[in-house]
């Protein structure tokens, strides 16, 4: 264990070995937070409030504050957690850059004031939103039309405050700047922000001086729809989340939830989730490639790159049914076996995308114009980059080698053989190269799963979790029951709260979950890669040039419907 | 050229039929793309399905330049007025894809954060069902449309009379 310290201090907090959570007082959690930064917790996964109204088992007060933190050689995380008497409490943000979004986010879901933090205001739900959607009392269906957009002057007043260009008098006003600078708008419709992100910028002349960014445009409940929905019925939600590598969601959930339940895979299912892991990866990585490359003016490389994720469709829907929402994961293994014939089809989908990638990757690699605008454009150091919980291929670009399947091996992954790409500035070309050599690095591990696939059955055996077959549904009053129960009540998960997180393609993707022992889970929070690197956005655009900030947004890879949820 | 083609012969037709005709094949696009929706538009644009074969590939992001709204992915409340001011910015005659389950209908995010189908906002012309819809399904959307706006006639403003949940009454 590596919190030794943190664990040793508090005699009197309750540590849990399973879920690695360790109970503390209220008046001890802040304390508590900055003591394990001090013993190497500087990469801070998610904070976010339990409401614990209506709970199955009565609790000490109707909020708890959580922590999850991950130790900066990212084996060992540990989660600290305490119940508020009222819904306040301090704020992190001085420890942790990534803690500024992710407060203002537990504000704004469940009202719970953040002392001392910069900014505390509204980040997922419009301005005009009255009440907190998270909290149990708020109804799901309830609401609320917005008829403005959000004025971001005042916010750009306090960042540029930040940096000497005004100054505020006795009332609180602030000056005209110092500079004759431009305020600009990129997005929320503008090509390179997908529709979903503003970008709210200060310019002198060509520079971006200052960046505020606002988020929450494809904000879409997905927290509060999990706790009205059966644990089966969340699959299809989590395709939604990442929805350029749906399965990896999939996969990601499915996983924690099995670890509540606390069953074993059979070998074929494993092996069989980390195929279509894998060429989710792949397919995620070359849209992202496709995008970023046009928005950088090289056309030819969307066509090359996009044809082989469109064979890998077709594959996803001989095997799902779906070409891009897949809902292929089920509690307990999965909706369908492979089909005849599969090793072929991906055989010839590994060449192709062999093929695209290799001729895209050609026309840019010695390119100079492409290394002019990439080389040393918005990088960010490794220490920034952990602060601000940026994980995947962009952690990994700043130099930080940390992939969970390296670093905390499940499934097969440890039996595999495959290299972690680590670039070495953390600027847009590294973010770049990186994508493009683990898509190599993942085709690797295809290739030594094809074949090796081994036989047996592709889910548990265990009726409480896995539907029976059609013919006992039909032919028995067992069967008949059973089906009826699991598709009525659901998979019943024992009470406990558990967080679990495997290596999406963007980075740590994690489920913080708490179960109530019924078919629905009391909450369910999303640790969120795209979420915390699009809190770095302002930091590694200011300085740089405008052109520039619109390549930085693509080589992030921010996915929207995983960062507002 | 045409002239030459055509010698001394004379064509007549209405001005109605002869505009249309030519709006059919030349449909500009804005896609107002938010989420998985968007991705599965990128295949229609894409190689395999080419939207260019129906005239309809230049893809522009400027309101004021495009003549086809697509909406694609889901429209929060947050999201709302945009979408508002980005079809009010369109020239007429215009046309709406509403694409998808959530653009429709909200689909299965009944919420209190995402609208229930756009049409409270703005008028719609084609709603496309799935959850994204296949590429296929876009291009028969499109043929509708295409279809459709042999109705329009520069005599008369069709469409105007529309009020949405955010116009001003």
């Amino acid at each position: 264990m590596t919190f030794n310290k943190v664990l040793s201090d508090y005699k009197d907090a309750v540590y849990d070995e399973k879920s690695h959570t360790l109970t503390l007082d209220e008046k001890d959690i802040f304390e508590a937070v900055q003591l394990s930064y001090d013993e190497g917790g500087e990469f801070l996964l998610d904070i976010t409030i339990t409401d614990y109204l209506d709970y199955i088992i009565p609790q000490v007060s109707r909020f708890a504050l959580v922590y999850i933190i991950r130790h900066k050689h990212f084996k060992d995380y540990i989660i600290l957690k305490s119940f508020l008497s009222e819904p306040k409490c301090q704020s992190v943000s001085h420890l942790y850059k990534s803690a500024d979004w992710l407060e203002r986010e537990a504000y704004d879901q469940y009202g719970v004031v953040f002392e001392n933090h910069p900014n505390l205001s509204r980040i997922l739900n419009h301005w005009q939103f009255q009440g907190h959607p998270l909290r149990k009392d708020y109804p799901i269906t309830k609401g609320q039309y917005c008829t403005d957009s959000l004025n971001l002057m005042p916010r750009m007043n306090e960042r540029l405050f930040d940096m000497g260009l005004v100054s505020r008098d006795d009332k609180g006003e602030y000056s005209e700047p110092s500079k004759d600078l431009m305020f600009i708008n990129i997005g929320p419709s503008h090509p390179a922000t997908h529709g979903t992100i503003r970008n709210f910028c200060a310019m002198d002349g060509e520079t971006v001086i200052a960046n505020v960014s606002e988020i929450g445009y494809l904000h879409r409940g997905f927290e509060k729809s999990c706790e009205n929905h059966t644990y089966n019925q969340i699959i299809p939600y989590t395709d939604r989340l990442d929805y350029c590598s749906a399965t990896t969601n999939n996969v990601a959930f499915a996983k924690t939830v099995e670890e509540m339940l606390d069953v074993e895979l059979p070998p074929r299912a494993i092996a069989v989730r980390v195929l279509v892991m894998e060429l989710s990866r792949i397919i995620n990585h070359l849209v992202c490639l496709a995008a970023q490359l046009v928005d950088m003016g090289a056309l030819t490389n969307y066509w090359y790159l996009y044809n082989p994720r469109e064979s890998s469709y077709k594959f996803f829907s001989k095997l799902t049914g779906a070409r891009l929402t897949n809902s292929y994961m089920r509690i307990g293994g999965m909706s369908y076996d492979l089909y005849e014939g599969y090793e072929e089809d991906l055989q010839q989908i590994i060449k192709e995308i062999e093929d695209g990638v290799g001729t895209a990757r050609s026309l840019v690699e010695h390119n100079r114009i492409f290394h002019d605008r990439t080389q040393n454009v918005c990088p960010i150091s490794a220490e920034d980059a952990i602060s601000f919980g940026l994980s995947g291929p962009n952690l990994r670009a700043s130099g930080v080698n940390f992939d969970m399947r390296d670093k905390n091996p499940y499934y097969l992954y440890n039996e595999l053989d495959f290299d972690v790409v680590v670039g070495s500035v953390g600027d847009i070309y590294d973010r770049i190269m990186v994508r493009f050599e683990e898509i190599n690095q993942s085709l690797r591990i295809m290739k030594q799963l094809l074949g090796n696939v081994p036989d047996g059955k592709i889910c548990v055996d265990n009726p409480a979790i896995i539907l029976p077959p059609k013919q006992d549904v039909y032919r028995s009053i067992e069967g008949t029951m059973n089906q009826f129960k699991l598709i009525y009540e659901g998979v019943k998960v024992p009470a406990q709260e558990y967080y679990s997180s495997i290596e999406a393609t963007n980075g740590e993707l994690g489920f913080y979950i708490i179960s109530n022992g019924s078919g629905y889970p009391h909450k369910v929070k999303v640790k969120a890669p795209s979420f915390t690197a699009m809190s770095a956005y302002s930091s590694m655009v200011e300085g740089s040039m405008l052109a520039d900030a619109v390549l930085n947004l693509g080589s992030i890879n921010i996915i929207a419907g995983e960062m507002d949820r | 050229m045409g002239v030459e083609l055509l010698g001394d012969a004379v064509i007549t037709t209405r001005l109605d039929d002869a505009v249309n005709w030519a709006r059919e094949s030349s449909l500009w696009p804005f896609v107002f793309g938010t989420a998985c929706c968007a991705i599965e538009f990128m295949s229609t644009a894409a190689s395999k399905h080419d939207i260019s074969r129906f005239g309809a590939e230049v893809v522009r992001f400027s309101p004021r330049q495009a003549d086809l709204l697509i909406v694609a992915g889901t429209i929060s409340y947050k999201q709302a007025p945009i979408l508002k001011q980005i079809y009010d910015q369109m020239p007429y005659p215009k046309w709406v894809i509403s694409m998808g389950a959530c653009a429709c209908s909200g689909g299965f995010y009944d919420n209190y954060t995402t609208l229930q189908g756009i049409d409270d906002i703005i008028p719609v012309d084609v709603y496309v069902a799935g959850c994204p819809p296949r590429p296929e399904s876009v291009l028969d959307a499109l043929m509708m449309i295409q279809k459709d706006l042999h109705k329009e006639s520069l005599s008369k403003d069709i469409k105007k009379d529309f009020v949405g949940r955010l116009d001003d009454v």
